[in-house]
């Protein structure tokens, strides 16, 4: 048997497509990773025929003279499928470790025929047998590298969405803002909240600013710090920063962490500084009589 | 002196504006220019700097308006550095420039009242 | 250190290149990578603190090395839009510190290229005793 790269497999395939499909879902039953809950049979069936039928297409246009390489060209279709099947799969809940094993479920039947086809030429079959597990094993890497790109996006869509979310620039009274936070204040949302303040102090004309922290959870070094740069780069721009909603444990916190807030007006909260903004752009508050 | 406007006197300041082609050369002139008319002429309560029309200000301009703040302190003159865009704001932070020897403002008008009001 | 960029034929054509031996064309330097980065959709943001980076490094050019060169590109792998600034000048020998916040050898407040790292995406350097300094900086588009 000299050393034909696909071909071999291809010709097996062919001979016994439904055969190898029934086995394969009949392997996915017993390793327990066809999820009937998620998926109907025939959903299950009608994938894994997709799969197989990619397959077959990679290994007939694939250059069976070089090196296997799963990235090549031969294989677009494939990935594809792959990619489609895991993004379904991974939307109704089935975990990356199913996916792969639903994958590897396929080196069974792939095997079982080898050894019938090449039972007595040792040489060959090892060699058709490391070919299928590298196959199978780019298929299952690739349905891992889908399902992190996945859930990535995901994450960063939710990470967008929450920082929509959790910093709106409010304007509290004629050239006064106020920027609630709430939340964790990693560096990058604190350099997005920054930017943003800081182009609607321009877009409003505002004098004073009101960060209010009353929501957000601690304050150590680093948070401190965001804030800090954040009152600096508003008092560049020519408006005043004050910080509100320093709790009593927050200000401990502070003094036992070292940190300094200079020149930085701080409030217990933001009745106060309001109290303290108004006056500095020309207004007062007064009691209506009798009411 | 390219780079820089002419240097107007309104009320008790003295206000330029920089603009955006300015050199390390022009903006030592300007020093120095600023510094000899603060001396000279009577009453200059202020040095208002417009550097809205500047992109970037990096440190070298960073610390030529700071000693300029200092110069004129010691001439009993307050500087205001005016109409500091977003993103110039942003990365002077990053760099560690806070200018803590000037004062700011939005614009010339908010540095002519805060002048006034003292 | 080593550059990833090492030779003009590697990184393709460049954009521009424009000489750095006055004050005058630190400013122009600055304002065509401003220009190069808004080409390209860029930020406020990102064009302010680039073009800042720029400023710094080009500066050290005329200041430091005794003038040199300029040249923006675009990094084929990773798309990003570089600058090179060389001299052949006498370089620097101590990186280390010459990278610190507030180390100077030349008069300033030395912050121009620890500033000019932080403020890129990008950012490698060679020099040495005699080698003159080249420095390369990198802008995510």
């Amino acid at each position: 048997m000299p050393n034909n790269g696909t071909a071999h497999i291809l010709t097996l395939l062919e001979a016994d497509f439904a055969g190898i499909v029934d086995e394969w879902v009949g392997a996915q039953i017993e390793e327990g990773v066809k999820r009937s809950d998620l998926f109907s049979d025939a959903e299950s069936r009608a994938q894994s025929t997709e799969l197989l039928k990619a397959l077959a297409k990679g290994m007939r246009a694939n250059d069976n003279t070089v090196e296997f390489d799963f990235s090549a060209d031969a294989w677009d279709d494939l990935r594809a499928v792959l990619a489609d099947i895991t993004r379904e799969r991974v939307n109704r809940g089935v975990t990356p470790t199913e996916m792969a094993t639903f994958m590897l479920a396929l080196k069974g039947p792939l095997f079982d025929r080898l050894r019938s086809s090449l039972g007595k030429d040792a040489e060959a079959l090892v060699e058709q047998i490391m070919l299928v597990s590298r196959l199978v094993d780019s298929f299952a890497i690739h349905t891992n590298e889908v399902f992190i790109a996945e859930r990535e996006q995901i994450i960063d869509r939710q990470r967008e969405e929450m920082m929509e979310l959790s910093t709106p620039v409010v304007e509290l009274w004629d050239r006064v803002l106020t920027l609630p936070l709430i939340g964790t204040l990693d560096s990058a949302r604190a350099q997005e909240v920054m930017e943003n303040l800081l182009e609607t102090i321009l877009q409003r004309q505002a004098e004073v600013v009101i960060v209010d922290i009353t929501g957000v959870g601690t304050v150590d070094t680093q948070v401190a710090q965001h804030l800090l740069r954040a009152a600096a780069a508003v008092r560049l721009m020519g408006a005043e920063c004050i910080i509100s909603g320093i709790s009593p444990m927050i200000a401990q916190t502070m003094v036992q962490l070292g940190i300094d807030v200079g020149s930085v007006s701080t409030r217990q909260n933001i009745r106060a500084a309001l109290a303290d903004a108004l006056p500095k752009v020309g207004y007062n508050i007064h009691r209506v009589k009798d009411s | 002196m390219s780079g820089v406007a002419a240097i107007n006197l309104v009320e008790n300041a003295l206000l330029v504006s920089i603009q955006d082609d300015v050199t390390d050369t022009d903006i030592i002139e300007l020093q120095d220019t600023l510094s000899q008319r603060i001396a000279l002429e009577e009453n200059i309560r202020g040095v208002v700097l417009d550097i809205s029309a500047l992109e970037i200000v990096d440190t070298f301009v960073g610390r030529v308006i700071a000693q300029l703040a200092g110069i004129a302190r010691l001439l009993d003159a307050q500087t205001f550095v005016v109409g500091m865009r977003p993103a110039v704001a942003v990365t002077l932070v990053e760099l560690g420039m806070y200018l803590p020897e000037s004062r700011t403002a939005l614009s010339l008008t908010h540095a002519l009242a805060q002048l006034k009001r003292g | 250190m080593r550059l990833h960029s090492s030779s003009v034929a590697e990184r393709g054509r460049d954009l521009l290149r424009l000489p750095l031996k006055t004050n005058r064309d630190v400013v122009a330097a600055r304002q065509a990578v401003a220009r190069e980065l808004k080409a390209r959709g860029a930020r406020p943001i990102r064009v302010t603190r680039f073009a800042t980076a720029v400023s710094e490094i080009a500066r050290n050019t005329v200041l430091h090395g005794g003038g040199g060169s300029f040249a923006v590109f675009l990094d084929p792998a990773s798309g990003y839009l570089m600058v090179e600034c060389r001299d052949a000048g006498e370089g620097i020998a101590d990186l280390d510190r010459a990278m610190t916040d507030g180390y100077s050898t030349g008069g300033s407040m030395g912050r121009g290229l620890g500033g000019a790292k932080r403020l890129a995406d990008r950012f490698e350097i060679e020099t040495g005793p005699g080698k003159g300094t080249r420095v390369i900086l990198g802008a995510r588009l």
